[in-house]
């Protein structure tokens, strides 16, 4: 409620400038009727005001002095345990993350799309296409949203298109979340790929090593993997079999039973004092075999490379991204406005201007930075500061495009008051709390479009 | 909170913004037989209204029981169907002198709050009678606010089910575990087998806090499972770290669909979808029979056949038992209508037409369990009713609703946080008290 109130507000610095008007009359020393007159033309307006805007300005700075109940008088409580909130911390921090990127980021889109669709032939459908996101409310922008940002490449454009892009230059492994049955006898290699397995005994020529793996569901191997086999200890030669131990909890853990497949194309490698000696692939049946080597103690590693997890994309709506995505998806929703009331303020400047600039042998580059920018200044920063605001008071999108466990790292101020005040186990005092913080952060903007009004206004 | 599954994305809670709707209360058939018994009176010319939480199938089988009552009495019994507001709603109409005669609340602490308060009107002798013959202890003691009876449970749901792929679990040639070493053994298993053995819908922390709670009541037991729940034992007490300790084995990267941080990105509708899908995932989801009407709705499987539930596995030399959820029903107005509906609601044959519904469980024990229309819901209430008095209610949903019903906040957001790093069990224990006693205002 207060949020909205506050746009009534700046319609407000309408009432101001019929006010100034109206005691200049009285100084120039005109008819009492024009006073009453005034006052007869004025009285809805401030009933309006009063009943919408000032009593419950009034009655939340009130509340926000009490506690949750209402009845006992906590002076600044409210506003202590506010800034000493954590969450309420973090909101704090997200709305000035957004109010010092979103509104630049609108702006500046805004004014390139408008500048570029001026020159164009087809001009207004352009435009009329990046202003459509206006026409969707921001509820179901955020729907959708939280759709294209969805986890599962199935389901969440961004990540199809990241995990497209990534396969083209990496392929999936063919076990992937393959791992060892005895984490005591592979253990994660060192030596910079810790995704990898190693035996934690060393093992010489005509040794055999039996690696038996498990967490690959034995329908997903690749289809030329065959029964595994053990293989026979040769003299010089270091051999051994590789497979996946997985079948049923009739199997035997450690041991090749009947149908249980070797894991076929794996890189193996033999690693002397950290350096890799040898390597090798796995045959159809899991085994190896190292035909030369010299006599000693050699570690068997298995890279981490053959168990890749296939790549998933990001978790864009994880803790950490969360905030620029919501505000990638605030941008897309608000550029066509910024270039709508860009491209309002770019038609009014006299075209002779720019023709002069560009006889003078000005680049476009420079014509834009040089004149028109200047030109459009009061325009922009209109624009601008109509957005500050806005940001300061956004919520639906936040709401719904967060998931539950990002909820806490996405929140901003207006979100926080609406969960403290309305939420489960609502606090109404620290809500008007909140609110009324909110407020004050807002009023600055709204001075300073007021006072813009006023000067443009009467001249 | 009010828990309802939704098919598809988890937004859909969001946009539960419905208004309230007034429908008369239709007969759709079933359930005006048995009522001649009851020897309810003639109230042609009064007129009752219901105010519940529910939209959806869960309210057909209460409209099939309201409508039976104005069959046999001649009274006229209105619906509201309100919606996820309904404190809100109460709250005002509370306010403005004109509340419902009746309203279905599914949070013990709003009807704490109404008696406090002085809005509820206490339970007439008869329905007194009817819950003490027909119930047990749990539901009397959740219906009462300082020694005061004001509330009958028209519907229950059993939170500790554990919903099975069974192709997956032939596959691997495994059998629904009873114990939780069974369970951990079946998850090992499952999990050598390239199938993760537990779908969590970590993203939602009622979910987390439902394991906690089933773990935590066959851990410590059902008289320190009150004492919690009433802040006699703080949450650094061994039995909750002992608590932690199985869920932080449990919850181990290699059983969870999607690892750790596939979890906590999962709603709970999606957790259902990752186990009865097209092409699963996990083998188990553990949740509440609510389970079931995602399975119906999101995914192909069929209930009973490749989806089926084993009760939550116990620990070692514990006895039986189970979380629950419910809805209560209160009075706001006293006069004869409302005292007969409100004693009508605690009879069996009402119960019988909850439980003839099929969707939830009815907390009358004794309805005959052959009510129920299918082998999946009997055995839902069944457990229910041979744990005995081993039935606790949802100890976040008695909690304050800053500790255990919001999201990013109190056992939500600890037990989220549990999950992304479960080596830290002192750690969390202590965020859990420090804001557990914050929400309790100490």
């Amino acid at each position: 409620m207060r949020v909205d109130g506050r746009r009534h507000a700046a319609h407000g610095g309408d009432t101001g400038t019929a006010d100034t008007g109206d005691e200049t009359g009285e100084e120039a020393g005109s008819q009492r009727g024009g006073g009453r007159r005034a006052a007869l033309f004025l009285w809805p307006c401030l009933v309006m005001l009063t009943l919408y805007i000032a009593y419950p300005l009034a009655y939340s700075f009130g509340r926000s002095l009490f506690d949750s109940s209402g009845e006992t008088f906590v002076g600044l409580g409210n506003y202590i345990t506010a800034f000493t909130d954590e969450r309420t911390l973090v909101a704090l921090r997200n709305s000035l993350i957004w109010v010092l990127v979103a509104p630049t980021l609108v702006t500046s889109f805004g004014l390139l799309f408008a500048v570029l669709t001026e020159r164009i032939r087809w001009a207004t459908a352009f435009r009329l296409v990046l202003f459509m996101p206006m026409a969707i409310s921001l509820f179901a922008s955020g729907v959708i949203f939280r759709l294209v940002y969805d986890t599962d490449p199935e389901l969440g454009v961004a990540n199809a298109a990241v995990v497209t892009v990534h396969d083209m230059f990496a392929s999936a492994s063919q076990y992937p979340g393959a791992r060892p049955r005895y984490e005591d006898e592979m253990v994660p290699a060192r030596d910079g790929d810790p995704a990898g397995f190693a035996t934690a005994e060393p093992a010489g020529p005509g040794e055999v090593v039996s690696v038996p793996m498990v967490g690959v569901r034995p329908q997903d191997a690749p289809e030329q993997a065959r029964q595994a086999r053990e293989p026979e200890g040769s003299p010089g030669e270091l051999r051994g079999v590789v497979w996946l131990d997985v079948s049923g909890a009739t199997g035997r853990d450690g041991m090749i039973d009947p149908a249980e497949r070797g894991m076929s194309g794996l890189a193996v490698e033999a690693v002397r004092d950290g350096e890799v000696v040898a390597t090798t692939t796995t045959a159809d049946d899991g085994t190896f075999l190292f035909g030369d080597l010299p006599d000693g103690a050699y570690t068997i590693r298995l890279p981490g490379a053959n168990f890749a997890e296939p790549f998933r994309g990001l978790t864009w709506l994880g803790p950490e991204l969360v905030t620029p995505v919501i505000i990638s998806a605030w941008v897309w929703i608000m550029t066509g406005f910024a270039m709508t009331f860009i491209a309002a303020g770019l038609s009014a400047i006299p075209r002779e201007v720019l023709e002069a600039a560009r006889v003078d042998g000005a680049r476009e580059g420079q014509v834009l930075r040089k004149v028109t920018i200047p030109l459009l200044g009061p325009v922009l920063i209109v624009v601008f500061v109509t957005l500050v605001i806005n940001v300061l008071k956004i919520f639906d999108l936040v709401y719904v495009v967060a998931p539950g466990a990002s909820q806490a790292a996405a929140n901003v101020l207006a979100v926080q008051m609406w969960q403290v005040s309305f939420g489960a186990g609502g606090n109404p005092g620290l809500g008007s709390a909140l609110a009324v913080l909110l407020f004050l952060l807002v009023v600055p903007a709204m001075v300073f479009n007021i006072r813009r009004l006023r000067r443009e206004g009467p001249s | 909170m009010l828990r309802k599954p939704q098919a598809g994305i988890g937004i859909a809670t969001v946009a539960a913004l419905g208004l309230a709707a007034c429908s008369p209360a239709e007969t759709n058939g079933g359930g005006e037989a048995a009522l001649d018994d009851l020897g309810l009176p003639d109230l042609s010319g009064h007129e009752l209204e219901v105010a519940t939480p529910w939209t959806g199938d869960e309210q057909e089988a209460f409209l099939d029981m309201l409508a039976a009552f104005a069959d046999a009495t001649g009274a006229e019994v209105r619906h509201a169907s309100i919606g996820d507001d309904l404190a809100t709603v109460l709250q005002t109409r509370i306010d403005g002198a004109d509340p419902p005669e009746v309203a279905v609340i599914p949070q013990p602490g709003l009807v704490e709050q109404f008696a406090r308060d002085g809005a509820l009107v206490e339970l007439p002798g008869e329905a007194r009678e009817r819950v003490a013959e027909h119930y047990i202890d749990l539901w009397r003691d959740l219906g009462t606010v300082d020694g005061t009876e004001y509330g009958v449970y028209v519907r229950a749901s059993n939170k500790s089910t554990f919903w099975y792929n069974t192709e997956l679990f032939d596959e691997v040639g495994v059998s629904p575990p009873d114990t939780m070493d069974e369970l951990l053994e079946t998850a090992r298993v499952l999990a050598d087998s390239g199938i993760a053995p537990l779908s969590v819908g970590g993203s939602d922390g009622w979910v987390l806090t439902d394991w906690f709670e089933n773990l935590y009541l066959r851990i410590a037991g059902p008289e320190m499972y009150d004492r919690l729940g009433e802040r006699e034992v703080p949450w650094t007490h061994p039995t909750v770290e002992e608590t932690l300790e199985l869920l932080a084995e449990l919850f181990d990267e290699n059983f969870l669909a999607g690892g750790v941080s596939g979890a906590l990105q999962t709603d709970f509708s999606t957790s259902i979808v990752n186990v009865f899908g097209p092409d699963p995932e996990a083998a188990t989801i553990y949740e509440g029979d609510f389970v079931r009407e995602v399975i119906d709705v999101s995914t192909d499987a069929v209930l009973g056949e490749q989806a089926r539930f084993f009760p939550f596995p116990t620990v070692e030399g514990a006895e039986e038992s189970v979380v629950v959820g419910g809805d209560v029903a209160v009075a706001f107005v006293d006069d004869e209508a409302t005292r007969e509906l409100m004693a009508y609601l605690a009879t069996a044959e009402a119960g019988e037409i909850i439980a003839a519904g099929g969707v939830s469980v009815s907390p009358n024990h004794d309805v005959p369990l052959d009510t129920y229309p299918d082998e999946l819901s009997r055995d839902i209430a069944e457990q229910l009713r041979d744990v005995g008095e081993n039935v606790r209610f949802d100890l976040s949903d008695t909690a304050p609703a800053a500790f255990g019903a919001t999201p990013g906040s109190g056992m939500w957001a600890e037990l989220q946080d549990f999950l992304s790093d479960t080596g830290d069990i002192e750690g969390t224990m202590e965020r859990l008290e420090s804001s557990a006693a914050r929400a309790y205002g100490e």
